[in-house]
């Protein structure tokens, strides 16, 4: 877009040149995921994540729209209406399969493609608005994800919503009537299941929506790389179509063989035993746990067991709220003049030996029983992961000195055979 | 894709290098791509299958498509309304005088030729099992119960545009194209029917 | 002024949580936890090798008929099974008419046509299992107050499904010799008892399980193929049954998981071959080489 040298679409027959005249919606296109999008010609597998998000989104909600078409909302029947679907549906059963491994593998995708950004300090100027948009995408799956695991009416579904709209009971003064508000009622029962379907159907549009702005905002700037140096010249590019169409499409096909081997032969690894059994009010689980991809998070609320001025519950529900949301202030915290990771030898080893550890704690304690030692893990990763992100980044970004940076992509990218080739950088490649 | 230019070594299948230009290896760079995006395309053509025959009945459906109906208990001039596939049976015993209403007409003269023998069984010419939906739009014609107006011809009358079906439910006044349709039953004792 | 917050708010987040910690270690040395005696004696369920384990899963359909006569004699008696219809035994080889026969056995919850009353009727294929109890109520007054739990879900309800169905039926211990490393329960935790209408089953979580031992003697079901009814076959083919019912697509599933895998399998290696050839004149050491074929 902002590249001189983009390709400019060419309409080649009649009918396309008329459409381009009256709705140049295969112009928006051609510039947006076509060959008039310029992208750095060193991208690595870390920048396939985003257009597997997309797929996944897809995925969701084609698989979503057909289960909606045989579900029933209501406490009665929900249940009863989910193995409706698993056992007389036509395909039902790879339908719910797909859908609810799909909502696993949307999160492993964009864990990877945060942990990218996270790495990369992808979310840096010019790039901020991508970034927080992406924060607003992750938060609004997150609540699409937990009033789906709600909609089957099963025990972990009623005690997963009865204790997440108890994190809002923890609010001072108002915390009892906002829950009751959200429920609508004093326990999850028929009005909160029909709010929470309406819901799930309704946002996964929402997200869909923000995420053509989340591409939009990408196309102002371009996409970032692995050495963080702007575009410079044309050599430094390739047009996003065939190549990064052709390579995304074989990380699909990697991305698929991984997913298809849940869906068809573990289909059930990732959920929870006792979602098969009916919502019973009267009865908790033994161990409740929400699906995995809340693990940290949940790590985060129960690692809060002490009164300290507020009360140990309230801690716990700001902390995991504020867990999130202190990424929406990540471009302003980190102060390096430099992007990538590769050239920032203090942050690589806060990040590798700090935040990867930590939250690979938080993942394992989440999932684990409230008992020792896994509290007291969660609380040694949760005390690092808030310094990492609001103490350690700020101080050494401000502090550290990078290594040199190549002059541009294209010499990166000729360097990398360890081959010096005087002059090369200067000459297009392509 | 084309602009790769013709002028760079092209690496082949096996790995060695061809010479510049080489028309075998044109050839066989677009087969590659050519395959993989029809690989994509016949994988795309899979998936709609099921994402369509999830729309057909479901098992549970399909299984209640047959209806076991006692018929032992309609007198003669009555008629009982059963449920077919979520959709009303009328099954009517059929008085001799109506028998003889239904042989009269002109076979045809009628816009839907059928005789009553044709639509009932050898030896119950008097037990009359058609669809209570009206051929026209699908509404449920009136007659089958006690007192409703069995329209001009004594049979069963449809009010939504007014079609008139005759004493052997065949269509003879009205918008309707063919007569009530007679569904796939047998007797499987004197007095029970199995429908579908 | 941002990073100055920041650093202030981090740092907050990380002191109270360490506290936190700080008072977990003084409490876990102070006052140690003292396990319940089910860390110890509650068991992993045995393996049992099934027919529809592994990649290449099938349905023993001999086995499944086995285990279906042993959820009709013996578990119906107390256990719904409400997910699971007659025409589904179809599935486990029965033709048309033994599916009709199997159905009309057993009595099922209907309508006197005369009179409107509730009353039973001999099942139809398109009719589900019916439940022994009319409702919980029912269920729980007769069984001490303990529902016996639907069976239709129950390999899928409970972690290790089948195998635990079968440990749990020939895992049923006498307290008073049962031992897990040398110990008896009494010399580990001389408070357990396992009380009045209870059961002592190292299987089950809190070891008490309220139902009593279902299958007791050998030849309690006669198999119709004269397979012998040990406690252990028998538990192993309603294993099996229960599997079938949560799950009746399982087979189907993994077939047709292969040939979706196998298709992918081939298109990603078609995408990667076409990959490396649209990338191939961009690749580092092919830039140079072409620049120095045309110099």
């Amino acid at each position: 877009m902002s590249f001189p040298w983009a390709k400019e679409y060419q309409p080649r027959t009649g009918l396309t040149r008329w459409i381009d005249e009256k709705l140049p919606l295969p112009r928006l296109v051609y510039n947006a995921v076509g060959a008039g999008y310029p992208v750095p010609r060193n991208l690595n597998y870390m920048w396939n994540f985003g257009v597997l998000a997309g797929f996944c989104l897809v995925l969701q909600i084609v698989t979503g729209v057909v289960l909606a078409m045989h579900y029933a909302a209501n406490t009665e029947v929900a249940f009863a209406s989910v193995e409706h679907i698993m056992r007389d549906v036509n395909w039902g059963w790879l339908m719910r399969y797909a859908h609810a491994n799909g909502a696993s593998f949307f999160f492993v995708v964009i864990y990877l493609h945060i942990f990218r950004g996270l790495f990369y300090a992808s979310y840096k100027a010019p790039r901020e608005m991508i970034w927080i948009l992406g924060v607003v995408i992750f938060l609004l799956m997150m609540a699409t994800a937990f009033m789906g695991y709600v909609l089957p009416w099963g025990q972990m579904s009623f005690w997963g919503a009865k204790v997440i709209t108890g994190l809002f009971g923890a609010i001072p003064l108002v915390g009892e009537s906002i829950q009751v508000w959200l429920l609508g009622g004093f326990a999850p029962d028929n009005a909160a299941l029909n709010r929470f379907y309406s819901l799930h159907f309704l946002l996964p549009f929402i997200i869909a929506g923000t995420v053509i702005l989340h591409i939009w905002a990408l196309h102002i700037p371009g996409s970032s790389n692995p050495t963080g140096v702007e575009i410079k010249s044309e050599s430094d590019t390739v047009p996003f179509h065939p190549y990064y169409t052709v390579k995304d499409g074989f990380g699909l096909g990697v991305f698929l063989l991984v997913f298809l081997t849940f869906v068809f032969f573990l289909p059930n690894a990732l959920g929870h035993p006792d979602n098969y059994i009916e919502a019973n009010p009267l009865s908790t689980p033994a161990h409740i746990v929400p699906e995995w991809y809340f693990w940290p998070f949940y790590a985060i609320l129960r690692a809060f067991t002490v009164d300290f001025i507020l009360s140990a519950q309230l801690w716990g529900v700001i902390a995991m709220f504020s867990a999130i949301l202190l990424w929406f202030f990540l471009p302003w915290l980190d102060r390096s003049p430099v992007r990538s990771g590769h050239y920032r030898p203090l942050f690589r080893k806060f990040f590798w030996f700090g935040l990867i550890p930590a939250m690979a704690v938080l993942f394992y304690a989440g999932g684990a029983p409230a008992e020792e030692p896994y509290v007291m893990l969660s609380q040694i990763a949760t005390a690092y992961y808030f310094l990492h992100f609001l103490v350690i980044l700020p101080i050494i970004s401000a502090m550290e000195t990078p290594e040199p940076l190549p002059y541009s992509i294209t010499e990166a990218v000729l360097s990398s055979d360890k081959k010096p080739v005087l002059g090369e950088n200067t000459a297009p490649a392509t | 894709m084309a602009d790769t230019g013709a002028d760079i070594p092209i690496r082949r299948v096996d790995g060695a290098a061809t010479p510049d230009g080489d028309g075998d290896g044109v050839r066989r760079r677009d087969f590659i791509n050519i395959a993989a995006v029809s690989a994509a395309g016949v994988g795309g053509l899979a998936v709609l299958y099921p994402l369509i025959s999830q729309m057909a009945p479901s098992a549970d459906v399909l299984a209640e498509s047959t209806t076991e109906v006692d018929v032992s208990a309609i007198e003669a001039g009555q008629a009982i309304k059963a449920i077919f596939r979520k959709q009303p049976l009328f099954v009517r015993r059929l008085t001799p005088q109506e028998i003889e209403e239904a042989n009269a007409v002109p076979v045809g003269s009628l816009r839907d030729p059928a005789t009553l023998a044709d639509r009932t069984k050898p030896g119950h010419l008097d037990l009359l099992v058609t669809m209570g939906v009206c051929t026209h739009l699908g509404c449920v014609p009136l007659g089958a119960g006690e007192g409703e107006n069995r329209g001009e011809y004594g049979g069963y009358f449809c009010p939504c545009h007014g079609s008139h079906y005759d004493t052997a439910a065949r269509i003879r006044k009205g918008p309707a194209p063919t007569n009530l349709v007679v569904p796939d039953y047998e007797f499987t004792s004197d007095t029970t029917i199995v429908v579908g | 002024m941002i990073r100055l917050v920041s650093i202030f708010v981090g740092l907050g987040f990380a002191f109270v949580a360490l506290f936190a910690l700080g008072n977990g270690v003084v409490s876990a040395i102070t006052e140690p936890v003292s396990k319940p005696p089910e860390y110890k004696f509650h068991l992993h369920p045995r393996q049992v090798n099934f027919s529809f384990e592994g990649p290449f899963a099938r349905w023993d359909l001999a086995q499944l008929q086995r285990g279906y006569k042993v959820y009709k004699e013996v578990c119906a008696a107390c256990h719904s099974l409400n997910y699971v219809a007659f025409r589904n035994l179809a599935q486990l080889g029965y033709d048309e008419g033994q599916v009709r026969a199997e159905a009309a056995s057993w009595q099922v919850p209907g309508i006197d046509p005369q009179t409107g009353e509730a009353t039973t009727r001999p099942g139809l294929p398109t009719d589900n299992f019916p439940s022994p109890y009319p409702n919980d109520v029912a269920a729980a007054a007769a069984n001490n107050n303990a529902i016996p739990p639907d069976l239709s879900l129950i390999t899928k309800a409970r972690h290790d499904g089948a195998d635990y169905v079968y440990s749990l039926l020939v895992g049923y211990a006498d307290p008073a010799t049962f031992q897990v490393d040398g110990q008896t329960i009494q010399q580990a935790a001389p408070e357990f008892t396992t009380g009045p209408g209870l059961h002592f089953n190292p299987y089950f979580p809190n070891l008490n399980i309220a139902m009593a031992p279902p299958l007791t003697s050998k030849g309690q079901v006669t198999f119709d193929d004269g397979t012998e009814a040990t406690i252990s076959q028998m538990s192993q083919d309603v294993a099996a049954f229960l599997m079938w019912t949560a799950e009746p697509s399982l087979i189907h599933r993994k077939q047709t998981g292969w040939a979706a895998l196998g298709f992918v399998l081939f298109a990603t290696v078609l995408a990667y071959l076409a990959k490396q050839q649209i990338w191939a004149p961009v690749k580092p050491e092919k830039a140079r080489r072409r620049r120095a074929g045309n110099a």
